[in-house]
């Protein structure tokens, strides 16, 4: 690795940047969870990022999602790739701009290490839980359920059933018309990659 | 008496106890659910045909929408 690489991850541990460094992680869903997690885990020095969303980013995003005033109009994933890559050029970073789906889920994430759900919609969320833990039973998916309201910070949880994780307040459902609001939604998604980084290094210790 | 444990709440056994049916005995109506019998998932189309053995340990998780 180059000078660049050694002096942004100076103040990390090798021996946990290494095992970051070789991994690879799915992102399903590139909103206001998807975003955050994406920024965290470059941050930390994730090796590979796969990540999928068919949105494009509208205003009504700016207020939670990681994205600019000038990229309004682009597809979420091409955005965000371009906003990774100003912050690390050290994370590879795959993007699909489709829908994920039973049909394509394998194809797109097989290589992922771990799977972060970061969709919007309940029934979405069911379908990718449901698929990867038949297909993959023995590896982690991070999801979440729970992200509207404001404040209530210790009411935000994790529940566990063996390789599924769920990150949430169980009572804060969305009122319609009514989007999350920036720091909560932020909150999950950084405890989603928080965990994510955690369990990579309980893996990688193995 | 045989019985389940549901969310860490134990609640009884029955013959023929199907996953549709421990949802009912709970009043657990929202469709949005992930479920897990002993560790294994069981996805929505099989609920009404997977069967729950007695001292199972049954984890229902609600999802809510938002992301």
């Amino acid at each position: 690795m180059d000078k660049l690489y050694s002096e942004i991850f100076a103040g990390h541990d090798p021996a946990v940047l290494e095992i970051w460094r070789k991994a690879t992680v799915g992102i399903a869903g590139a909103g206001g969870l998807g975003s955050n997690i994406a920024v965290a885990l470059t941050r930390a020095g994730i090796g590979k990022l796969i990540i999928t969303d068919h949105d494009i980013v509208s205003n009504s995003n700016l207020t939670r999602q990681q994205f600019f005033l000038k990229q309004v109009g682009l597809p979420k994933v091409s955005a965000l790739k371009d906003n990774l890559r100003q912050i690390s050029p050290y994370t590879d970073v795959s993007v699909y701009n489709v829908s994920v789906s039973p049909v394509n889920l394998e194809s797109l994430f097989k290589q992922a290490d771990i799977l972060i759900e970061a969709f919007d919609d309940a029934g979405e969320k069911q379908m990718l839980i449901e698929t990867w833990q038949t297909l993959y039973p023995a590896r982690y998916i991070i999801a979440a359920s729970g992200i509207a309201g404001i404040g209530k910070n210790e009411l935000i949880r994790i529940e566990r059933s063996g390789t599924l994780f769920i990150v949430g307040d169980p009572g804060a459902e969305l009122q319609p018309g009514v989007n999350p609001v920036s720091a909560r939604v932020a909150v999950v998604a950084n405890m989603q990659a928080n965990l994510c980084l955690e369990l990579l290094l309980e893996k990688g210790q193995d | 008496m045989a019985g389940i444990v549901v969310n860490g709440r134990p609640i009884e056994w029955e013959e023929g106890m199907t996953v549709q049916r421990v949802l009912d005995r709970m009043n657990y109506s929202w469709r949005m659910l992930v479920i897990k019998v002993n560790g294994t998932l069981v996805r929505k189309e099989a609920w009404s045909s997977t069967l729950v053995p007695p001292g199972a340990e049954v984890s229902v998780f609600h999802l809510l929408s938002g992301g």
